[in-house]
């Protein structure tokens, strides 16, 4: 018999006691643990696929179909102004980011529930639950980046260099704010069941305090409240890079990281004082 | 470091907050519909709380456990249900921490408190092996190193790219066991699942588990109602009782006066219970459960009641239901199916009930009792609903204290011949 396992390994020795809040530890428990999160990501993304006839292609309607029906009605019909870019590219920048950012959302706020078999029967850092559902969505926003990859070409912008500190920078920040605000959720959710029923609503009007079918500027000085949305900063900075439609406003990227992180200390910190009672509450 | 214990519960104490009415879990919309209804009422409380004057109905679950448990033995636990064998296991594994006490663990732990945890029906079995092996704690490395014995032991090997949901259970089980069977840690926490599969499939496994233990040295917690599992592979005992620890010893031994301290149960007081139909001139005043003999499959009940008027009635019906934990009826006894005649007389009198080749599963049962008067000119006299809870242990039902493979309600007392 090997004993080669290079492992979730728990230190030699080590002490169950009544749990402490957050530590360092933790972290590098999660980190012990990253194979499973590869697998409960794996896993999702392989389900998902099974089960829709079209497979990955789904990842890419999504945000394409979204993508017409936005343009024909809000861009054509009621002539939503667009920051002097063709409104399909202007509203694709604004939808794969926001379709990350509240997929990834509604995803993690359930994540514990759809998965308490597994809660209640098997100890690993709970952290990986959620962690994993974000992490999905990652891949569909690459899948989904693709079509917007397309879209650039046919409509001749070309990203400007900094794009490619810069979108990761974005992603890091969204990742950020939905793993923060879904820890949050997802806790709550396993105390209140009926949160979940109001969760879509809630969703859903975030998109439209959030300018993804229109410019920030159509709020015209009032717009400084829509900077309070972090997810604002993120589009906003994404058009100026890719589409050029301003220059990139660093002051509002900073507002958007610090009350990013913020939500994800906040988020991490809820979830972890509450974390120990998951299995014997859900 | 060989001579301290691998596992070392030091005053273990897991206490359970009772809500009362609800279910595990509170809507938001309550609480917040609360609030506005009542915003002194809730503020008061809250108050009350935060200085501990009010406190919440606690229940321990687990209560100053202490155990010490040394490198590559096999510790059984058994207890009946509810005694808390089954959240010792979930904090040595981490899945709830306790509420007081410590415990110290020298080694790499994993647990098996259910076989398949995490199997998706969507994949294949060999995806869900990879995922299982991962749930379980194993890494990719050390899954793919085994996946051949994991696939040969089970028996699979032409369904292994099929999805589970087409499986029968029975090679779910099987895959699911094998997956587990390959775990390698240093403890081993094993609850109850042994209880699936078939008899043939069960002594595979009782055989893995017995080998990686002598060729390895791993020690192993096994919490079992299957007293011949328990006897055959453990050599150490541990009961459980109310959440304490109340006898640790050699297997046998403790089997034994586990099965002994069964038979004396509890009695209930029906006197002030208000919640009755009936007319009431006669009462049911208790119900006790005075003998249950696990080697005659006997229980022996034992009814008071008490006749408020001053004439007997003649020719009474007694019927005392039997319901399972989840409340379903399973039968009724009654004196008038066996014609037989009982008279209440005035005053207090006593009724013995005896019920023979008691052959149901190991479990909690309760008891709803009725009385009315002769069946021409009936008047129902007591009804009371819940009125005992009897715990019935047949797990040594059979002399070879086994448990059918496949979960039965009801245990027969069968025979096979052969013809020649």
């Amino acid at each position: 018999m090997t004993q080669t396992s290079t492992q979730p390994a728990q230190p030699t020795e080590y002490i169950i006691r009544p749990k402490k809040i957050f530590s360092f530890q933790d972290v590098r428990e999660v980190w012990n643990y990253r194979e499973l999160l590869t697998f409960f990501t794996w896993r999702d993304l392989k389900v998902r696929y099974k089960q829709t006839a079209i497979g990955a292609l789904w990842a890419i309607f999504q945000p394409f179909i979204t993508m017409v029906v936005f343009s024909i009605f809000f861009g054509n019909l009621a002539q939503v102004p667009s920051d002097n870019v063709p409104y399909p590219i202007f509203v694709y920048v604004g939808l794969l980011f926001w379709q990350f950012f509240s997929g990834a959302l509604s995803d993690t706020s359930n994540v514990l529930i759809s998965n308490q078999a597994i809660i209640t029967k098997v100890y690993f850092p709970r952290l990986i639950l959620p962690l994993s559902s974000v992490t999905t969505k990652c891949v569909d926003f690459a899948i989904a980046a693709f079509i917007l990859a397309g879209m650039m070409l046919y409509y001749g912008y070309a990203p400007s260099l900094a794009s490619a500190a810069i979108v990761p920078l974005l992603l890091i920040i969204t990742f950020m704010a939905a793993v923060g605000g879904g820890l949050f959720l997802a806790a709550i959710n396993v105390k209140y069941r009926d949160v979940r029923f109001i969760l879509p609503f809630f969703i859903q009007t975030l998109l439209f305090v959030t300018p993804v079918i229109y410019p920030a500027s159509i709020a015209g000085k009032y717009s400084w409240l829509l900077a309070l949305n972090p997810m604002m900063g993120v589009i906003q900075t994404a058009r100026a890079t890719l589409l050029h439609t301003a220059p990139i406003n660093w002051h509002l990227v900073s507002i958007s990281f610090v009350a990013c992180l913020a939500l994800l200390v906040i988020g991490t910190a809820y979830f972890k004082k509450v974390e120990r009672y998951f299995a014997d509450v859900i | 470091m060989n001579d301290k214990p691998i596992i070392e519960i030091k005053n273990i104490g897991k206490k359970y907050t009772i809500r009362h009415g609800a279910g595990g879990y509170v809507a938001l919309r309550d609480v917040i519909a609360n609030i506005f209804r009542n915003p002194f009422h809730f503020a008061a409380h809250k108050t009350k709380v935060v200085m501990g004057i009010e406190t919440k109905e606690a229940f321990w679950a687990l209560q100053g456990v202490d155990l010490s448990i040394n490198k590559g033995e096999i510790i059984g636990i058994i207890g009946s249900n509810g005694a808390g064998k089954s959240t010792l296991l979930k904090i040595l594994t981490g899945i709830t921490p306790p509420t007081e006490g410590e415990v110290v663990m020298r080694g790499r732990v994993a647990s098996l408190l259910e076989v398949g945890t995490g199997f998706h029906p969507e994949l294949t079995g060999r995806e869900n092996i990879y995922l299982n092996g991962a749930i379980l704690g194993m890494s990719r490395k050390e899954i793919s190193q085994k996946f051949d014995n994991i696939v040969a032991f089970s028996g699979i090997e032409k369904f292994l790219d099929t999805p589970v949901r087409y499986y029968s259970s029975g090679m779910y089980v099987r895959l699911a066991f094998s997956v587990a069977a390959h775990m390698e840690p240093d403890i081993l926490l094993v609850d109850e699942v042994l209880a699936v599969g078939d008899a043939e499939f069960q002594k595979k496994c009782l055989g893995k588990m017995e080998e990686v233990v002598k060729e390895t040295g791993r020690t192993i917690l096994f919490v079992s109602h299957n007293m011949a599992a328990v006897e055959k592979l453990c050599s150490k005992c541990v009961l459980i009782d109310g959440g304490k620890v109340k006898m640790v010893g050699k297997t046998k031994e403790v089997i034994d006066f586990y099965l002994h301290s069964r038979k004396e149960m509890s009695s209930y007081d029906l006197g002030n219970r208000n919640d009755r139909k009936g007319s009431g001139f006669v009462r049911f005043t208790s119900c006790q459960a005075i003998e249950m003999d696990q080697e005659k499959h006997l229980l022996r009940l034992t009814i008071g009641y008490k006749n408020k008027t001053a004439v007997p009635y003649k020719n009474a019906k007694i019927s005392i239901g039997i319901k399972n934990a989840k409340g379903e009826d399973l039968s009724n006894i009654t004196n008038s199916v066996l014609d037989q005649k009982i008279d209440l007389r005035a005053g207090e009198g006593l009724i013995e009930v005896e019920i023979k080749h008691l052959n149901l599963e190991t479990g909690e049962y309760l008891l709803d009792l009725f009385m009315a008067t002769d069946s021409l000119n009936s008047e129902i006299l007591d009804v009371v609903v819940d009125a005992a809870v009897i715990n019935i242990n047949n797990d040594c039902f059979y002399r070879t204290k086994r448990l059918p493979p496949v979960p039965s309600k009801v245990l027969f007392d069968f025979k096979f011949t052969q013809h020649p």
